[in-house]
């Protein structure tokens, strides 16, 4: 069997830790210090993670962020475990449990002590735009907590290895994890509170939030709010589509790009925004074959350079073109595709069979808003936006007086403009709690420029009509 | 043919549409009879294919189509830990 783990790649450095071994069903199965339970079994050659409740089909790695319900598993006697989040330990034991778990037969501990604190303000979420907010707040003296529910912080910056162009002088030329790292060091330096790791259950009035954390349950009493929880990716419908093998981009970007494994050997890509063309241009720079990428749309969605490089490297992009079925019993083994007309019938005759043992689905992101709806937020239908995303003033705060949001849980658009909106939100929620200040105001103002300028051009248009359908005057507000 | 549009619960494209044939054919509803939407995953994937399914079965707007409510816990939680005592407080079983 072939190493699936990434030892030279052009870009990125995979500081492995120590090697050791853990057990899994009586095999012994390696992994390095830092790599998941579901990472190092992917590396082994699993495929079949557990089998579906009803259809008992099986599932795989799917989500790689702990969201979704495929790679649950029993650890040392705790059923239930998400693997993709859970750190591989030595002498750890691992066994499939199937959708029905036995009730644990050993003594699975209690829960630690629950935690109780008041604070001023829970920024949520530590991609850009919750970064941004938490630097603006704190460095006007804030005591800002940020919470995250992964180990490192950054968002989807930490999967970046591309260079960032865009008008946004700043970040222009530098890759995005390279961004991430630069603003996590400054929220360091201006006093943010960071808690990674930290899972956000849920929200309760006034301003109460309670996160689980190392197994502990942690209620904050907060002052103000601002959500920066990102999106979700969206998913297909086709035969087949919940064959292990069939991934979103981000669970791909994921393994290889934070784990340093491979995905497999031949991807067939669905989507060519820019998701999907950055994502395959990731595969190829980690010797990984794309076998072509396909797109509904009669043209490309993402930028031209993207789709330049993608297209030098001999990786064919075919548009009008949807997957029909995925082919395999118990992991992708092949794709049917077919040509589509521009009613988004298929054409007849058109069908052709794609080799590939995985399937790339980068066909969009949908806000998520779950913690928002819990708090009342008001919601409107913007499709420019990405779907349901929260009514919102000019400073980003919701209808709910003093729970403010920024970035891709506000609409879906880039991680420039996700920046730009924490710190908006960032400089909002300060003036709010206290008073305006040279610092707030100046931010405030350069980030609402930063935004035009960001939505003008042929991309920008139909994210500035979306914005300009949800956002509301300061009245509306509760 | 499988052609699945909620993991978690294991409901397929037919399943909604029979669903919605026997007049589940609101989201709230569906979830309520089909439980899509409520398992591990609180809905990241399924609620998008089942309102394409949904504007195609009966012609409704997306618009109309708002999530179903949102409760906390978001995730599944051990009760383990809902049940913890507080921070240097007594244990009162």
């Amino acid at each position: 069997m072939s190493e699936r783990r990434i030892f030279e790649h052009p870009i990125l450095d995979f500081d492995r830790g120590y090697e050791f071994y853990f057990d899994f069903e009586g095999k012994k199965i390696k992994a390095y210090e830092g790599e998941t339970i579901a990472s190092a079994l992917y590396a082994d050659g699993l495929r079949k993670f557990t089998e579906s409740k009803k259809l008992e089909r099986p599932r795989g790695f799917f989500c790689a962020i702990g969201k979704c319900s495929s790679c649950l598993m029993s650890v040392d006697g705790r059923p239930n475990i998400r693997t993709c989040v859970t750190l591989a330990e030595e002498g750890m034991e691992v066994e499939r449990h199937g959708p029905k778990a036995e009730f644990p037969q050993t003594d699975v501990g209690r829960g630690g002590e629950r935690k109780k604190e008041e604070i001023e303000i829970a920024v949520i979420g530590g991609g850009p735009a919750g970064l941004m907010a938490s630097i603006v707040a704190a460095r006007n003296g804030s005591e800002v907590h940020l919470f995250d529910e992964g180990d490192d912080l950054g968002g989807q910056l930490v999967k970046q290895t591309h260079q960032f162009f865009g008008s946004h002088q700043e970040d222009a030329g530098t890759r995005g994890i390279d961004i991430g790292k630069e603003l996590l060091e400054e929220a360091r330096d201006v006093g943010v509170e960071i808690h990674n790791g930290s899972k956000v259950l849920g929200y309760y009035p006034e301003k109460k939030i309670t996160i689980e954390s190392d197994g502990r349950l942690e209620i904050y009493d907060s002052q103000g709010i601002v959500y920066a929880g990102g999106a979700v990716e969206n998913y297909l419908s086709f035969e087949n589509n919940d064959l292990p093998g069939v991934y979103g981009a981000g669970g791909v970007q994921t393994l290889m790009n934070e784990e340093g494994i491979v995905p497999g050997e031949k991807v067939l890509m669905i989507g060519s925004g820019n998701v999907g063309l950055i994502v395959g241009y990731q595969l190829l720079q980690a010797g990984v074959n794309v076998v072509e990428i396909i797109e509904a749309l009669p043209e490309i969605g993402g930028y031209q350079v993207h789709a330049s490089k993608i297209r030098r490297a001999g990786v064919p992009i075919r548009a009008s073109h949807t997957i029909k079925k995925a082919i395999g019993d118990e992991k992708v083994e092949g794709a049917v595709v077919q040509k589509i007309d521009e009613n988004w019938n298929p054409v007849k005759g058109t069908e052709r069979e794609v080799e590939c043992d995985v399937i790339c689905l980068a066909v969009g992101l949908s806000p998520d808003t779950g913690f928002l709806r819990q708090a009342d937020c008001e919601m409107d239908y913007v499709p420019e936006l990405g779907g349901f995303v929260p009514l919102r003033t000019e400073d980003m705060m919701t209808t709910q007086r003093g729970i403010y949001v920024a970035g891709d849980a506000a609409g879906i658009e880039e991680a420039t403009v996700a920046a730009l909106e924490g710190k908006i939100a960032g400089a909002a929620i300060y003036e709010e709690l206290h008073e305006e200040t040279e610092d707030t105001r100046r931010s405030k103002e350069e980030a609402k420029e930063g935004l035009d300028k960001m939505r003008k051009g042929p991309y920008g248009e139909v994210p500035k009509q979306g914005v300009k359908t949800c956002t509301v005057d300061e009245e509306v507000c509760g | 043919m499988t052609t699945v549009v909620c993991r978690c619960e294991d409901l397929t494209e037919e399943d909604i549409v029979e669903a919605i044939e026997e007049g589940y054919d609101e989201l709230e509803t569906l979830k309520r009879h089909l439980r899509l939407g409520m398992g591990p995953c609180q809905g990241k994937a399924c609620l998008l294919l089942a309102r394409r399914i949904l504007r195609r079965e009966t012609g409704k707007d997306v618009e109309e189509m708002k999530e179903p409510t949102a409760r906390p816990p978001s995730r599944p939680v051990p009760f383990s830990l809902l049940a913890s005592p507080d921070e240097g407080g007594e244990d009162d079983d």
